[in-house]
């Protein structure tokens, strides 16, 4: 705790906000988060919202019921780009889903208070961003209905997955960590659960959240065993957090591609993903904090730093774009060398103009202490961030395929209006998953928020 | 069971009366098919619900239906097999060719010659048949004309067979009738001509080379004297022949030996490229010379042409010129070579060559060849003849015949007759046998109109109820040549029997059978009456005979005749009739006036009008495998875009894609603009045999009809008023850039040297060229013991004719897509021919590169793969194993060359029933969802190891040829076991000009190129260098 102490103390001496408002008792922070599920009414606002993402839920279960009934060729995909917008937005959500681990087991084992406010809806976004990334990689099949045959099931043919492939190391990658982090969350759900168990009038509610609460009573013994468990995950999930990137980035480094086959790759999907990650906490957190009345927990403190954390990996980033065709003019390999002339040049120029702007330039306002404390710049340059983001990955995935190595097979990827109602469509699903995770879990971990109160700390009577 | 029979609608074909049944099935005559047991007996009910439902036949369902849902609506298709799979063999006895005595051995296919008669001349065919059903087109070895070649049209011919809209029955004014119907309603008219001496009636057919038919023909001739028999085919000889007239004062064919031909001059001639008479042969004559392995030094090759073509990419030295130019330009070279009276003078760059062209083909005396082009005016054609001549090459690279043509005319003024007559009210009763004039005759002579209004009684006879049939009262379903009894004959005369491997899909008639009405043979089988035609012949002292069965030496001097049957299962089984090869005769040169030459300025735009290298004259319009064929040169599919010079674009401000309006005398057209590199200026090239209008659900609507603006006058070349009309159209080309530079420096794909630098240090001409030691890899190399099978390709043979793309497509079951997904790079070719362009933009040299699958050594498709699906094999090959494919296309991303081919939808047509006859039952039809690339035709290659380890033995190179292998006219793929050195392939390997295309990659292509190798002039300057 003394650690804790002495970054509290930096912080109010360089006059940064604090992470939780003053004069909040166990009291308060119970009540104001457990009454947003138990006792706010259901607002007009909240359905509209609901309705709205629902509709694009529904587009995409009508593109992907489409897709299955003609296939993959209602896409814009082709020879020579055999991957389009569905590996784009692939690597997009999962990257998305790196800040939801980053904050609650990295910055946990880094002792970052200031996690605790945001942790919890930062974890839901990761599930489910990884659960719209999962989609991908099945409906992009040419037979979506044989995808299982990527797992090693013990079958009577004795056929394997082939273990060379990076895209059956991805299987292993994303389920592990959509299952490490779907524990987690639960997890550090279970107290809050118990929570609103005791609280909740309604008999319905009461048993459900009693089901889900195992019984948590609070004793000593639990929270003891509790707090080795939860390290234990956290510890666990740390690797993956690095590891799930690089290996989707593996996808592209191990082909022979040009633009694909670089080890930078690695490395600046992470930081890529935690880019877009904290820039997606901030698009959520944002206006939850505003429509929910919850600036005392979700401080300045807490939007400053992401836009910190965004600035510094932004530059990590923009490290990597350098260093591409850096190591492709030093390498000599003259596949390489064309393939960022015609990132810049070719017929796809607009796009990679988009990709530096939205990427590199436009972010450097972060060092702007004003604007980095504006929350309505701060939603604006996530928004930037996260599309420009997305571009990157179109930049990569499509332009890196559309002229390789035979000049003669040298084609052009235009997206179909399937591809967008599909891309759209999760990110509808997205929303409308975020939407009723507000309603029905508390968006804030409870106790963790508690333990921020001086009153929490262990004093030991010498 | 008469009681049962009174209930109007038996709900269960048990029902039927059998005995009832049969006697239906007795009383026809010949194979028929039915679609159920209710049709068979007649029902009522059903019969009107056929009327019902198929009034007029295919055309009547344009409207509607997307081009890929006809696929599906096929599986409703009138008429055929509700039975697919009970396909019949002609009642005749029809020869296999033999392998083994018990003929068919189920599963096992059998080999059959014929022949298949295109453009006034034949192509001599091996078809191979599965259970009756004929699946694959192949060239005849033994034939002269083919020599195991084949080309494009031969190819796709099988699908034509099976094309589901082709006519399905006799109808009149568009409704079904049967063929006793016609022959009765023939009854009345015919009497009345046979009163009046056949006056009124006419005859219209293409280019006869059949001797039956010309027989028939002539008979009706003497039978009706008053009667008159015509011909026309748009894509005529008229010049060649008139060429011929002039020098010669006799059309004689003109021959040629490009074996023995040191230099050739082509005054555009497409002479490699299977338009042109002869091409198979003539292909692989000249890439025969084309090889610095061979002893013999290599030829060279001048073209001076005004339309970029195949032969044009191959040329050393590549001339585009205007019309005027050209003929200036062939008058001069024939006065610099010696001919008398030719004038002419060359300028510009015709005037840098003219002196070295002319000191070449001086110093090749006797070894030098000058073709003059098909398209190309009379005088041009008695040009060649008199330099020829001049040269000494009369009866060393060129020989003079007899017209293989039973009756040569002049075709343009034969159909220009008619429609005068037409006009004139002289025509009662039309006969148009094959052939499609409504369409394809130019439009100023009003053919269909013309005969609608003025001939009373027409009848046509043709495969597909096209623009001709819309215009006739009868239409008579014609039979293919692979369900018909005929003769024909190739190029060089020698004569083919045409077996059929299939009794007629359709009932269909052949020409003969309907000429039979009018000998008054009545009825007669087409069998009967080419059998009893060589009878006859055989009868004549003259008929050379059977017994010299040599292989390929058709010309032998046969001993007399002993009986037919000697005679003619013999010319069956080897699919020509011994000796019948035309012999060279002397034609005497005449002293030719060849005019003045070419009067007055040049147009200040001209229309060069082609046969279209893929649908021809428009004939193959609704075969899906032509239309989707990437043309050479520009690699367009489904359109005929209107080729524009760079040159001319620029000054008039068009881009691909815009539509212009061309404006002959007072007709006008509007086309797609395709801007083509190496077109002369000024000049723009359309091709024939577009805009079509009844074609059938695949043709129908694609391109722009040229015939519009044709004129008889000016057939091939005519000045034209162009301008832009502000709209577009999309072209859709298979190939992305077509050249080998990009801006960072040139990709050596294609590599090529002068014969002189390979000569000097063969090595030399690969030192740019990277390829990794073997132990540059992380993995454990694979080891071959057994087979390691290995593919060869000459790039300097190759001649780009696409014969290899198409019998691929016809081996491997390979599906259409449509214009609209080629346009989006979803095409399934397994194997492409790259065109690529080298040098100056007004004039490159263009390189074909055939790029089959690799089946590298270090695939980079294997290891992406996450499920297996792309495997290496023991003998090196590149399986795909269909069945475990999930469709993640990591391999086609990860396949440098982008050989692989991917089912974004269900591209096959699992539903129609012609379709499921024509597919190769050896190879598996890939379903939605998979990668599919090409095999090696692993199917040959396991049939090939089964038969030997029957025979404890190793495969030899002889028991194995790929599809692409065996139809490539020039012989320039190589393939088999390069484990073994003795082998062709390996042999190749081993030379220096065999490298690996992309091998700085550490693939290790299995498949590797041999290097280019061109023969430039040295006198000349150098088309831009690579390097």
């Amino acid at each position: 705790m003394e650690q804790k102490d002495r970054i509290e103390e930096i912080s109010e001496r360089h006059g940064r906000p604090p992470v939780m408002a003053p004069g909040h008792t166990f009291a308060t922070i119970t009540d104001k988060i457990s009454s947003i599920v138990l006792t706010r009414p259901v607002s007009l606002g909240w359905l509209m919202g609901v309705g709205f993402v629902a509709l694009w839920t529904f587009i995409l279960l009508f593109a992907v019921s489409y897709l299955f009934y003609q296939g993959v060729g209602i896409w814009g995909v082709n020879v020579p780009v055999g991957w389009g917008f569905a590996i784009t937005n692939f690597v997009w959500w999962v990257g998305i889903g790196h800040a939801g681990t980053l904050i609650s087991a990295i910055l946990l084992l880094l002792r970052q208070s200031w996690r605790n406010s945001i942790n919890r809806f930062a974890e839901a976004m990761t599930l489910f961003a990884v659960a719209c990334a999962g989609l991908f990689p099945i409906l992009h099949l040419g037979r979506p209905w044989l995808a299982y045959w990527l797992f090693p099931y013990p079958n009577t043919m004795n056929v394997w997955p082939q273990f060379r492939s990076p895209l059956v190391w991805d299987v292993f990658a994303v389920s592990t960590y959509f299952t490490i982090s779907l524990l987690f969350w639960f997890q550090g759900l279970i107290p809050d659960l118990a929570t609103l168990r005791d609280r909740a009038v309604n008999r319905y509610a009461r048993t459900i959240y009693g089901f889900m609460a195992m019984g948590w009573r609070g004793s000593a013994r639990h929270w003891k065993r509790y707090h080795t468990a939860y390290l234990l995950l956290a510890g666990l999930a740390t690797p993956l957090v690095l590891s799930v990137h690089t290996v989707v980035s593996f996808d592209f480094t191990i082909a022979i591609v040009p633009g694909w086959h670089s080890t930078i790759f690695p490395p600046y999907f992470v930081a890529g993903a935690i880019y877009s990650g904290f820039a997606m906490v901030l698009i959520l957190a944002i206006p939850i904090r505003y429509f929910y009345g919850l600036e005392d927990f979700v401080t300045m403190r807490h939007l400053e730093n992401s836009g910190m954390i965004m600035l510094a990996t932004g530059l990590i980033v923009a490290y990597g774009y350098i260093m591409e065709p850096f190591m492709a003019w030093f390498g000599g390999n003259k596949y390489d060398m064309y393939q960022f002339w015609d990132r810049a040049h070719g017929p796809y120029w607009w796009v990679f103009l988009a990709l530096i702007s939205m990427n590199v330039v436009i972010p450097q306002v972060l060092w702007i202490g004003k604007l980095r404390r504006s929350p309505f710049w701060l939603f604006v340059i996530s928004l930037d961030v996260l599309i420009g983001m997305w571009i990157e990955r179109v930049v990569i995935v499509v332009v890196s395929l559309h002229r390789d190595f035979l000049t003669s097979s040298w084609g052009m990827y235009y997206p179909t209006k399937w591809d967008w109602f599909t891309f759209l469509g999760t990110i509808g699903f997205f929303f409308l998953c975020m939407l009723l995770f507000l309603r029905v879990l508390p968006m804030i971990s409870i106790f963790e928020l508690r333990e921020l109160l001086p009153e929490a700390e262990v004093k030991v009577e010498p | 069971m008469g009681a049962d029979k009174k209930a109007s609608h038996p709900v269960c074909p048990g029902k039927h009366n059998l005995k009832e049944l049969e006697e239906k099935l007795a009383s026809e005559d010949g194979p028929r098919y039915w679609r159920s047991l209710e049709e068979l007996a007649g029902d009522p009910a059903f019969q009107e619900q056929v009327q019902r439902e198929f009034p007029r036949g295919a055309s009547e369902w344009l409207e509607g239906f997307s081009r890929r849902g006809f696929l599906q609506l096929m599986g409703a298709s009138l008429a055929l097999a509700g039975l697919t799979s009970c396909t019949k063999q002609p009642l005749e006895p029809i020869v296999p060719y033999v392998r083994q005595p018990e003929e068919i051995v189920p599963g096992r296919p059998l080999f059959f010659a014929t022949a298949m008669e295109m453009g006034g001349h034949a192509r001599p065919l091996l078809v191979e048949s599965h259970m009756g059903r004929p699946t694959k087109v192949e060239g005849n070895p033994d034939h002269p004309a083919s020599l195991g070649g084949s080309d494009i049209f031969s190819q796709a011919s099988v699908l034509e067979l099976y094309d589901p809209d082709r006519s399905p029955a006799v109808a009149y004014s568009g409704e079904i009738r049967s063929y006793p119907a016609f022959l009765g309603a023939m009854q009345a008219p015919m009497s009345a001509l046979r009163q009046a001496q056949g006056a009124g009636l006419r005859f219209l057919t293409r280019t006869v080379v059949s001797p039956t038919l010309a027989d028939q023909l002539k008979t009706v001739l003497q039978v009706f004297p008053q009667a008159k028999w015509h011909q026309y085919e748009p894509v005529n000889r008229d010049n060649a022949r008139a060429g011929a007239v002039m020098a010669f004062g006799e059309p004689v064919e003109t021959q040629y030996r490009l074996a023995e031909a040191d230099v050739i001059l082509s005054l555009d001639a497409d002479f490699l490229y299977p338009t042109f008479p002869g091409a198979v042969r003539h292909a692989r004559d000249w890439a025969s010379r084309r090889r610095p392995e061979s002893s013999r030094p290599i030829g060279r090759l001048y073209v001076a042409e005004t339309t970029y073509t195949a032969t044009g990419g191959k040329a050393d030295h590549r001339l585009p010129l205007r019309q005027m130019e050209l003929e200036q330009f062939a008058r001069a070279v024939a006065k610099g070579v010696g001919v008398n009276g030719a004038g002419g003078a060359a300028s510009g760059m015709a005037g840098t060559w003219l002196s070295a062209l002319v000191k070449d083909l001086q110093q090749h005396k006797g070894s030098c060849v000058v073709i003059a082009g098909e398209y190309q005016p009379p005088v041009i054609h008695a040009l060649a003849h008199a330099m020829n001549a001049a040269l000494g090459n009369v009866g060393r690279t060129v020989f003079y015949t007899d017209p293989v043509a039973a009756n040569w005319v002049d075709e343009n003024q034969s159909v220009t007759e008619l429609v005068d007559d037409m006009k004139g009210g002289k025509v009662q009763l039309l006969v148009i046998l094959g052939g499609n004039p409504v369409y394809d005759t130019p439009a100023e002579l009003g053919f269909g109109l013309i005969m609608k209004g003025k001939v009373p009684l027409r009848i046509h006879h043709g495969l597909y109820q096209d623009e001709t049939a819309q215009f006739c009262q009868w239409h008579i379903n014609a039979a293919h040549y692979l369900e018909a009894w005929g003769d024909t004959r190739a190029y060089d005369g020698t004569t083919s029997i045409i077996q059929p491997l299939i009794a007629p899909l359709y009932n269909g008639k052949t020409d003969t059978e309907v000429m039979a009405i009018f000998t008054g043979q009545g009825e007669t089988k087409a069998y009967d009456i080419v059998r009893a035609y060589w009878q006859r012949q055989l009868q004549k002292p003259a008929m050379p005979a059977p017994a010299a069965r040599g292989k390929g030496k058709a010309a032998a001097a046969p001993p007399p005749a002993v009986d037919f049957e000697g005679f003619w299962r013999p010319a069956v089984h080897d699919g020509f009739i011994a000796g019948t090869t035309l012999q060279p005769k002397q034609p005497q040169l005449k002293n030719v006036d060849f005019g003045a030459g070419p009067q007055g300025s040049q147009p200040p735009l001209e229309i060069n009008f082609r046969p279209d290298p893929s649908v021809f004259d428009g004939r193959f319009s609704n075969n899906a495998w032509l239309q989707e064929l990437p043309k050479p040169v520009n690699k367009l599919t489904w359109d005929n875009g209107l080729l524009v010079g760079v040159e001319t674009a620029h000054q008039m401000g068009l881009k691909t894609n815009d539509v212009v309006e061309l404006k002959v005398g007072n007709r006008t057209l509007e086309a797609a603009v395709w801007v083509q590199t190496g077109q002369p200026s000024n000049v723009v090239t359309g091709f024939l045999g577009y805009g079509r209008r009844f074609a059938g659900r695949t043709g129908t609507g694609f391109g722009f009809d040229m015939y519009r603006i044709r004129t008889t006058k000016e057939p091939w070349s005519t000045a034209v008023e162009m301008r832009r009309t502000g709209d577009q159209y999309l072209l859709a080309s298979t190939q992305g850039q077509q050249s080998m530079d990009t801006q960072l420096g040139t990709r050596d794909l294609v590599i090529s040297a002068t014969a002189g630098q390979y000569a000097q240090d063969p090595k030399a001409i690969l030192r740019h060229h990277y390829t990794p030691e073997k132990d540059e890899t992380l993995y454990y190399n694979y080891e071959y013991t057994s087979y390691a099978w290995g593919m060869s390709i000459d790039l300097s043979a190759c001649v780009g004719c696409n014969a290899c793309v198409i019998a691929c497509q016809s081996e491997n079951n390979i599906a259409v897509v449509g214009k609209e997904q080629v346009n989006k790079g979803r095409h399934m070719h397994w194997i492409r021919v790259d065109t690529y362009y080298q040098g100056d933009r007004d004039n490159p040299k263009a390189y074909f590169q055939p790029v089959p699958c690799m089946h590298c050594e270090n695939a980079p498709c294997e290891y992406v793969c996450p499920v297996g699906a792309t495997v290496h094999s023991s003998e090196g090959l590149n399986d795909m194993v269909y069945n475990r494919c999930v469709g993640t296309r990591y391999c086609s991303n990860n396949c440098p060359y982008k050989v692989r081919r991917f089912n974004f939808m269900l591209w096959q047509d699992w539903n129609t029933p012609q379709l499921k006859m024509m597919r190769n039952p050896e190879v598996t039809v890939r379903s939605r969802g998979v990668m599919e690339k090409c095999s090696y035709c692993v199917q040959r290659i396991t049939q090939a190891r089964i038969d030997s380890e029957r025979e404890d033995r190793k495969v030899r190179e002889a028991d194995l040829m790929t599809a692409c292998q065996q139809a490539c006219p020039a012989d320039a793929i190589a393939f088999g076991d390069i484990n073994n050195p003795e082998n062709r392939v390996s042999k190749l390997k081993g030379t220096a000009r065999n490298y690996g295309l992309l091998s700085d990659l550490n693939t290790r292509p299995r498949t590797t190129y041999l290097a280019a190798i061109n023969n430039p002039n040295p006198e000349l300057p150098p088309p831009a260098e690579k390097n």
